[in-house]
């Protein structure tokens, strides 16, 4: 079993349609919805957690494809310039799911991307501005 | 006899009900015996710590390291043993900014309209003098680009366009000029701010139903957050809460390189509650400060955009506390558990915001607060990390003879009020 975290993004067209439903039963996928913006006539957008075989992932992404949906892993959700940053912790009071904390012994900023739910709060609430989408996904609430 | 006519001289030695010795009374390291207490009460005076200093064997530890120190070694011991601890601070100041001259051009131009980098700097001083304030934002660019960051790009060395424009008069013909500086083609640079280091600050919340975005950063709805923006028992005012060492003329760190406490702060407010160990319990004093630009690091003067707020500047600021006697090793052993400050409602827009709860240093970093009854997380502001940083260098240049202590040529106001500003009617004459 892998865990991956995946960008999907629906084209107007397509997003009456049950893919994550496809997901879940043809592929066995275990998935965890971290941030979706879904709008009749509009692009769709799902960032969600997958876990499952790697075999099955792969075929997953293939169909998803095959239904016109742009399917991404994220490997960082939010790119964090480690040397830009300043670690003051301003991020870390608009993060959601803990993925950017302060480590309370050296006081530096510690970046989990594999708890990030990609809601992007953080990168207008860093000062110095180190923090930056990680994919060409747009930032949520735009 | 010593001590009285330096008291009649100085007019004021009570503060708040206490005795005050002034950083004066040590200029000729006299010591001398409070009858009262019956014991030595002069343990050093700055001129054998800077000879210690010279001689490079003075023993020099952070404000975080003493607290350790006086635990192992007691308070009498420490205060032999250690001759400065020094304090930092690495937060967002808003009240920040630089002289610039940049120079005369051929033929000259009295700048009345100056732009850096489409950003605004003042023209009302002389032909080519200028302050640029770090929030003023850019004209093209927004919040994105203030004044903050065209002094954080003149530090970096980077060449800053220079627009001006002049009305043009017999001795200053020129009336417009379009042209790039950088720090080495223009004469004085300085960091000028007038307000830093507040001894406390507020902590902020918002009992609003909607996000706030705000100088304390963005504050979630139903209180979703607490943010604070001290080092707490680093910083430097927390160690010296009376000011008895820190004071007009104080050398210090700034930004990277050597400058000076040029006055006090705006808003300086030294009349605020405090706790029996001497820290107020909300903001009380401020610094103003000066450095030279040409000598600083972006390290330690960042530019900063606060989201739908604007412009501010994050400054590094390090300063030696001189452990004079008991009393000041007393108060710079102060801890995180022992300085307060409170939460307040950001959501109300008015000067007086309720306070929510009172709360110690010790507590905003845990990581969360107790807040009508119910657990807040906490975020900080001011870099901690850095702050250290800046307390090591700090401690490294005392230590290897490179940068002495200075005796405050005047000390700090020991008491001042804070006005508000009140909308009246009338002309103005």
């Amino acid at each position: 079993m892998t865990q991956i975290k995946a960008f999907l993004r629906f084209p107007p067209a397509r997003v009456g349609r049950p893919v994550t439903y496809h997901l879940v039963k043809d592929f066995d996928l275990k998935i965890n919805i971290l941030r979706a913006e879904v709008a009749v006539n509009k692009v769709g957008e799902l960032v969600m957690d997958i876990e499952g075989r790697p075999e099955d992932i792969d075929r997953a992404a293939a169909f998803a494809a095959s239904e016109g949906v742009e399917f991404r892993v994220i490997d960082n959700a939010v790119a964090w310039d480690r040397e830009r940053c300043v670690h003051c912790g301003a991020c870390t009071a608009v993060c959601p799911s803990g993925a950017l904390a302060m480590n309370r012994v050296d006081w530096t900023l510690v970046f989990t991307p594999a708890d990030c739910y990609a809601c992007d709060v953080c990168i207008k609430a860093c000062p110095v501005r180190a923090i930056s989408p990680g994919f060409d996904g747009e930032p949520a609430g735009e | 006899m010593l001590i009285w006519a330096a008291f009649i001289l100085e007019g004021r030695f009570v503060f708040r009900g206490r005795l005050v010795f002034r950083g004066w009374l040590f200029i000729e390291g006299a010591r001398f015996t409070d009858d009262r207490r019956g014991r030595d009460l002069s343990v050093k005076s700055f001129e054998e710590i800077n000879e210690k200093i010279r001689q490079k064997k003075a023993v020099v530890v952070t404000a975080e390291e003493i607290i350790k120190i006086v635990e192992e070694k007691g308070p009498e011991r420490a205060a032999r043993e250690v001759d400065v601890v020094t304090t930092a601070t690495f937060g967002p100041m808003c009240s920040s900014g630089a002289f610039l001259n940049f120079g005369h051009s051929d033929p000259p131009i009295r700048m009345a309209k100056i732009w850096l980098n489409d950003v605004s700097a003042y023209g009302g001083l002389a032909a080519v003098d200028t302050y640029i304030g770090a929030t003023e934002p850019s004209e093209k660019k927004g919040l994105e680009y203030g004044g903050a960051h065209v002094i954080q790009d003149l530090i970096d060395g980077k060449k800053v366009r220079l627009r001006a424009w002049s009305y043009g008069t017999d001795c200053y013909p020129r009336t417009e000029i379009d042209t790039y500086i950088d720090k080495d083609s223009i004469n004085e640079a300085y960091l000028y701010n007038p307000r830093n280091a507040y001894q406390n600050y507020a902590a902020a919340t918002n009992t609003s139903d909607r996000t706030l975005y705000t100088y304390m950063g963005v504050l979630l709805p139903r209180s979703g957050n607490v943010t604070y923006s001290t080092s707490g028992e680093l910083s430097p005012l927390l160690n010296d809460p009376y000011y008895r060492t820190i004071g007009l003329g104080t050398r210090i760190f700034l930004g990277g390189a050597q400058g000076y406490v040029a006055w006090n702060g705006t808003q300086h407010n030294p009349s605020r509650p405090r706790a029996d160990n001497g820290t107020p319990l909300q903001n009380a004093g401020t610094l103003a400060v000066v450095g030279d630009l040409k000598q600083m690091s972006s390290r330690f003067i960042r530019a900063a955009t606060f989201e739908k707020y604007g412009v501010s500047m994050f400054v590094g600021i390090g300063i030696p506390i001189p452990i004079l006697d008991d009393e000041m090793l007393r108060f710079v052993s102060v801890r995180n558990r022992d300085i307060f400050t409170s939460v307040y409602d950001y959501s109300v827009p008015s000067r007086s915001r309720p306070a929510l709860a009172r709360v110690s240093y010790e507590e905003l970093q845990s990581g969360s607060v107790r807040l009508n009854g119910r657990d807040v997380p906490t975020a900080p502001l001011s870099s901690l990390r850095v702050a250290r940083e800046i307390a090591g260098v700090l401690k490294d240049w005392i230590a290897a003879g490179r940068f002495e202590l200075t005796r405050p040529v005047a000390p700090l106001p020991d008491r001042a009020a804070v006005k508000g500003l009140d909308v009246v009617g009338g002309e103005a004459k």
